[in-house]
């Protein structure tokens, strides 16, 4: 089966790089086609402008108002699913098992959890301009990398360019050493570890153990505030949207059969003539990035973030997020991510102590029984429907 | 006639003298222990002890308790309203109407408690002075040198004696002889503990344009003694350093060594690992409840009988899960690791409804606790040596199974080469269970070794597992050796960084470290060579 597989994606490589790059248009063209232009405008309708009336035209107690908790657990699942997204470019698309996104993740966090400490001035409970854990450690002044946290642009850039370089340089020197597979898996564990003790440090200086939070505005506006709630939500949908956008563009593209050869068969495009290196490389570090974007987000919605973020554990579920959803999909990681997280909430809160067995059985039993996940499970039985001559 | 009034002269001459203490402390002591003069009645106290130590402990106890008093001339206790003699100890019927109790300030207190603390070094029972002795050679001032000259005139017993002396020598140092402080001080090298050291570097001390110590041969010896004591203490200190870092080592190596045979040689990640630590140490405390309950006369040895049931109960737990879920995902190691997490969850959620979230207690038997003094400042705690005998024991074992038995000659056989052992008859799928179970037994014994050092919680395995699997990737695919090696380095490597720089800084140096090392040598430290490499 593999071996199929296999050819099929040489044959894609070999066979485009005969014929030149279609043009940018048509590219474009190609990915939004009619029905994707319908569901997406769809899905921004629905989070830009039917989700905000609903929250704030609404009055609470209408049967179509939606809650707070419904726009924050949304809104955070939004956040998460551009995670997913974001792990199956790497894990479905170019075989990179990574277990330690949640590193990316937290670090866009911690970024833009800066900024948004900055923002709480003097409100906090001991009213110093320094945040309350500094002066609980009884620290004087900023420590250096704190400089310039307080504009919202070297914010954002921050969210940006600090997972990206750590993507970059780790990155660089693991794919350069051919470190794959188990191995790369197993690295990525110990970095986000490590990266966790460090943080839970007070003297690291992101506030050790509590990490960030209590905060209040963002960019002057009430972070409680329903409008503000909803804009995040909004800004989170549509950050999907792109993610998906680019995403759909890169594994289409001539860089995405590539990178599906690389999955398949190394070896084989290096002795073609292919650099796996810079293609790993590219799409790690955009998968880092999208994973920060995605952090950053999800921080001012929840109002937390902490070294827990960064734990193996959390790490790992993002991988079976994308494995109930199926990998290798781009649609497929979307719903494994709503899947999985809305089945946690309803957990967490009906039945707390049976979540991490119904978590451990999902683990299993996807790896066991379905390997393709709820979409290639979806598209098989559409297919023997077919097959059968029953048309949809 | 004439001898019976010689002899009874005689006698009376020999009573005199034998009473002349007490007639000492009757006239001239009384007065000086009743004086207003802080020196004076120190002056007193010394003489006292010197005197009569044994009578002493009462005199002073009661000083201390501010129930001495003076009736007139005679020393007196009040003890509410009862009185007695201070001196003869003969009960007073009356209690005299004009005492004059006889007050201490907080110096003299203080002085009166160290005595007191320090006058045991004359019981007849050499334990209790062998401890007053350590006592003394811990808190010697100038004010107990008196009593520890004393004492050393009688001692006889070599430990103490040697106790003796160093109290005599930190005593010393307050004295107003510059040579009785030099031979001190040369003499307090041998002593190589922190106290010591702090008391000599104490001298070298300059207040303003004084010196601390006003001799200066005295200073340049201090100096010779405190580089000989840090050079000894620094050299107890490294050997305790290197000593943790072998039993971390060896707690390292008894989870990382089930891990090499299930990814080492048969090539699973099993992220439930850590799981089957956490089984084994369970099985541990149940074995323990259960002595608890039906035998608790044999509690002590209810570790022999948890190895068994540890390495069972792991062995089990870990054949169930190859045959229900490991055996179907063979080749794809990226599904396994995936579906044993998934499994390891399943296994702390179990425990936890089965036991409870909190942590439950262990305890050491008593023949593991205390350890072998090596030096003043390296003590060996028995039960860190157990574990390393321990780990050595089950290591020999593993090597034993895998290279002298036919069950091991079937292992190496089929992760050789799977297809071909089948073609000759080896039940493979019967061996890889058997293999797996025997990699989750040894962790069971890891649990059981666990337990005895650290806490027993449902999590305790989550902990282990990033460093378990950084030993197998260390050492080396397919390898024991490797293992052993990365797991002692990795131990000592550590414990040696955490005094440098902190334990969480050192763990994670540790993990950089490792990180880097996988990027230069990606096979581990012993390379396997060949064909199976690049499978």
């Amino acid at each position: 089966m593999s071996a199929q597989k296999i050819t099929c994606s040489l044959t894609a490589t070999t066979g485009l790089q005969e014929t030149d790059s279609p043009l940018l248009p048509t590219r474009l063209m190609a990915i939004l086609d009619s029905k994707t232009i319908i569901m997406g405008g769809g899905f921004a309708f629905i989070a830009c402008v039917l989700v905000p009336i609903l929250h704030l035209v609404l009055p609470v107690g209408h049967p179509l108002h939606l809650s707070d908790y419904f726009v924050t657990l949304i809104g955070k699942i939004l956040c998460y699913a551009i995670v997913a997204v974001a792990f199956d470019l790497i894990w479905g698309y170019a075989g990179i098992l990574s277990l330690g996104h949640g590193i990316f993740f937290a670090l866009g966090g911690y970024a833009f959890g800066m900024y948004l400490m900055r923002g709480i001035g003097m409100d906090g409970n001991y009213h110093s301009h320094l945040p309350d854990f500094m002066v609980f450690l009884n620290w004087k002044s900023f420590p250096w990398y704190w400089v310039g946290s307080s504009h919202f642009l070297w914010a954002l850039f921050l969210v940006i360019a600090v997972p990206a370089l750590l993507a970059l340089v780790f990155g660089f020197f693991a794919f350069r050493s051919r470190i794959r597979g188990v191995y790369f898996s197993i690295i990525t564990q110990a970095l986000t570890f490590a990266c966790m003790l460090l943080f839970f440090r007070n003297e690291t200086g992101f506030g050790g153990n509590n990490g960030f939070t209590d905060f209040k505005r963002i960019l002057g506006y009430s972070i409680t505030a329903p409008a503000t709630r909803v804009t995040l939500f909004a800004l989170s949908a549509l950050m999907l949207l792109f993610t998906l956008f680019i995403s759909r563009f890169l594994v289409t593209s001539k860089f995405g059969r590539v990178l599906t050869a690389i999955r398949d068969a190394e070896s084989r495009v290096m002795f073609i003539g292919y650099n796996p290196v810079s293609f790993k490389l590219f799409i790690w570090t955009l998968s880092a990035v999208l994973c920060a974007i995605a952090g950053a987000l999800y921080v001012p919605q929840v109002g937390i973030i902490n070294p827990g973020e960064m734990s193996p554990a959390n790490s790992i579920e993002i991988a079976i997020w994308v494995a109930v959803g199926g990998r290798g999909k781009l649609r497929g990681a979307v719903l494994g991510a709503f899947i999985v997280n809305l089945a946690k909430s309803w957990f967490t809160v009906s039945f707390p102590e049976y979540w991490l067995f119904f978590l451990g059985a999902l683990f299993v039993l996807v790896t066991l029984y379905l390997p393709d996940g709820v979409v290639g499970l979806w598209e098989k039985t559409l297919h023997q429907l077919r097959r059968k001559g029953v048309t949809l | 006639m004439r001898i019976v009034t010689i002899s009874l002269t005689l006698i009376c001459l020999c009573l005199f003298i034998a009473a002349r203490p007490v007639a000492a402390l009757d006239s001239n002591l009384i007065t000086r222990l009743a004086s207003d003069d802080s020196d004076e009645k120190i002056s007193a106290i010394h003489q006292l002890i010197e005197d009569d130590p044994a009578k002493a402990i009462t005199i002073l106890h009661a000083l201390s308790d501010g129930q001495l008093a003076l009736a007139g001339s005679r020393l007196i206790i009040l003890n509410g309203d009862r009185a007695s003699d201070a001196i003869s100890g003969e009960k007073i019927e009356t209690v005299p109407a004009n005492t004059d109790a006889i007050t201490i300030n907080n110096r003299i207190r203080r002085i009166v408690a160290t005595m007191l603390s320090s006058l045991d070094i004359f019981a007849s029972d050499s334990k209790t002075r062998l401890n007053s002795a350590r006592y003394l050679a811990r808190n010697a001032t100038f004010d107990s040198l008196p009593i520890i000259e004393k004492a050393l005139q009688k001692e006889t017993n070599p430990e103490i004696k040697n106790r003796l002396m160093v109290a005599r020598s930190m005593a010393s140092l307050g004295s107003s002889d510059a040579a009785v402080r030099l031979k001190a001080v040369a003499y307090l090298k041998n002593e190589a503990t922190p106290a010591t050291r702090q008391l000599l570097s104490a001298l070298l001390v300059k207040n303003g344009d004084n010196w601390q110590e006003p001799d200066a041969a005295v200073r340049s010896t201090a100096q010779a003694s405190l580089k000989e004591i840090d050079r000894k203490l620094a050299y107890g200190e490294n050997l305790d350093r290197i000593f943790t870092g072998l039993s971390l080592g060896s707690l390292l190596l008894l989870a990382a060594m089930g891990l090499a045979i299930t990814y080492g040689v048969m090539g699973i990640i099993n992220m439930a690992h850590g799981e089957l630590l956490m089984i084994g140490a369970y099985a541990t405390y149940a074995v323990q409840a259960f002595f608890r309950l039906h035998f608790p006369e044999w509690i002590n040895w209810y570790l022999p009988a948890a190895l068994p049931c540890s390495f069972l109960a792991a062995a089990i737990v870990g054949m169930i899960l190859e045959r229900l879920v490991i055996r179907h995902l063979y080749g794809r190691p990226l599904e396994t690791l995936l579906a044993t997490w998934g499994l390891s969850l399943f296994l702390i959620q179990t425990v936890r409804t089965l036991f409870g979230a909190q942590n439950v207690e262990v305890a050491n038997p008593v023949w593991m606790s205390g350890g072998i003094t090596l030096l003043p400042s390296l003590v060996l705690p028995w039960n860190r040596i157990i574990i390393i005998g321990f780990a050595i024991a089950v290591l020999a074992g593993m090597w034993a199974i895998l290279s002298l038995t036919r069950l091991g000659l079937f292992v190496r056989a089929v992760t050789q080469n799977r297809s071909m052992s089948g073609c000759l008859g080896v039940p493979t799928g019967k061996i890889d269970t058997l293999a797996f179970g025997l990699g989750a037994g040894i962790a069971g014994l890891g649990g059981l070794a666990l337990s005895q050092v650290s806490n027993v919680g449902p999590d305790m395995g989550q902990g282990y597992i990033v460093d378990s699997f950084m030993v197998v990737v260390l050492g080396g695919v397919g390898q024991l050796a490797g293992a052993v090696w990365a797991a002692l380095g990795l131990g000592v490597f550590s414990k040696i960084l955490e005094n440098w720089s902190g334990a969480v800084i050192a763990k994670i140096a540790v993990l950089v470290f490792i990180i880097v090392f996988i990027q230069k040598r990606p096979q581990g430290i012993f390379a396997l060579k060949g064909r199976t490499v690049e499978s």
